[in-house]
């Protein structure tokens, strides 16, 4: 299982890729509206690739509780399989 | 003794033999969408790619602009409005409920007494009615088919709605289809998916609106979000097979033509199939906005017209919507 940082740092990689964020600016307690400029649209890009990165599933409903990096990284650290 | 029936055999082959839209006059703004709705033309470009849109005037109707676009269609063809033996109108936005628009067209063309008949699959409605179109010459039940899509959204379109107002708007497009010596449909990929059903929808049904105090015009709604992701992603899995089935990779691919939905869906699609640069990807939707049902044969006759593809190019459509309803074939361009 990918530890904390590892998460982290694969989710920075993911969001430089769909939004143009430099990787080290994604820290987990960025907003990915409000700090990050990750648009609702480019959040749906994130999350299904995370999902393939990480191998969780993220529910639509879900998304929209995912305000700060940091919350998309305890989600994925807790749903990732063993 | 049991009556035996004949049957009819049909062309081997079949092709696109013409493709032609109609735009209609009226150029919107986003600043004038703006006037309704709490945005901004730098928020509609950055989430939908749209500069502008068309939409229709009063005299340009759903009859009108799916005869403008198809008598161009069938001088494009070389096919006389005669030789037609069924009309296919594709259309979400023709008030009427019935009977269908396409005895109007038919009529008008000069095709009568040609089978003419409207379906609803929204925006995958004209890939539906090229791959019916294709199958009808196949089988010998027609050997020349109009397929038509054609919206007029902005009468089902509320200019409040924050998540609609912008992007929808009017159009026509038409195709000829008819036998070939070589083929130029692929097999079709399609479905639907009911289990989203209320993800794009009329707000209400006719008859809830009969029954409320205020009847209102019943607009449309969408969940952006979710349809975007299916859209993105489900679909470039559609697409792939369409390619399977047809036998051909991306490498073979001059022209990709999805429903112009949003440029973003465009967009992500594109990376997701992995589209070599060499591949012409329809963006008419800048300045189109999305119609529906006409977005792909708006999309792939301006891209012939422009010069930007060319007759024989070996083209994908992919068209996704209320439904959820898809369908996707690989053509040969006319």
């Amino acid at each position: 299982m990918a530890s904390t940082e590892e998460i982290r740092s694969g989710l920075a990689d993911i969001v430089n890729e769909v939004a143009g964020i430099p990787a080290d600016e994604v820290q987990l307690d960025k907003s990915f509206t409000d700090d990050l400029d990750v648009d609702s649209l480019s959040m749906v890009e994130v999350v299904v690739a995370a999902e393939e990165n990480f191998g969780v599933k993220i529910p639509d409903d879900e998304v929209k509780n995912l305000h700060t990096v940091g919350d998309a990284v305890a989600f994925i650290e807790s749903n990732q399989s063993t | 003794m049991t009556a035996a029936i004949s049957t009819v055999t049909g062309a081997a082959h079949t092709a696109i033999l013409g493709i032609a839209g109609y735009r209609p006059s009226r150029v919107v703004s986003n600043e004038e969408i703006c006037q309704h709705i709490d945005s901004t033309d730098e928020w509609i470009r950055t989430r939908s790619g749209i500069v502008e849109r068309r939409w229709a005037e009063p005299h340009e109707t759903v009859q009108m602009m799916s005869v403008a676009s198809a008598r161009k269609a069938l001088e494009r063809a070389d096919i006389d409005p005669a030789q037609i033996d069924c009309i296919i109108v594709a259309t979400v936005s023709h008030l009427m409920q019935t009977p269908a628009v396409a005895s109007l067209v038919a009529e008008e063309l000069g095709s009568t007494p040609a089978a003419a008949f409207d379906i609803s699959a929204a925006c995958a409605g004209f890939c539906h009615g090229v791959s019916l179109a294709a199958d009808m010459v196949r089988s010998g039940t027609a050997k020349y088919v109009l397929a038509i899509g054609v919206e007029r959204l902005s009468d089902i379109t509320d200019p409040t709605d924050r998540g609609t107002a912008f992007i929808f708007a009017d159009g026509a497009g038409s195709a000829v289809i008819g036998p070939a010596d070589t083929e130029g449909i692929g097999p079709v990929v399609w479905g639907a998916d009911g289990s989203k059903y209320d993800l794009i929808r009329q707000k209400e049904s006719w008859a809830d609106v009969l029954q409320s105090d205020k009847p209102e015009m019943p607009t449309l709604r969408m969940d952006g979000n979710p349809v975007f992701r299916w859209a993105s992603y489900e679909m470039a899995k559609i697409a792939r097979e369409a390619l399977d089935r047809a036998g051909v990779t991306v490498d073979d691919l001059d022209v990709f033509v999805p429903h112009q939905a949003n440029m973003r869906i465009v967009d992500a699609m594109a990376r997701a199939l992995k589209l070599p640069e060499s591949v012409v990807v329809a963006r008419d939707i800048a300045y189109q906005g999305n119609t529906s049902a006409a977005s792909i044969p708006l999309a792939a006759a301006a891209l012939l017209e422009s010069g930007e593809a060319k007759s024989g190019d070996c083209a994908l459509f992919i068209a996704f919507g209320a439904g959820l309803a898809y369908a996707a074939q690989v053509v040969l361009l006319p």
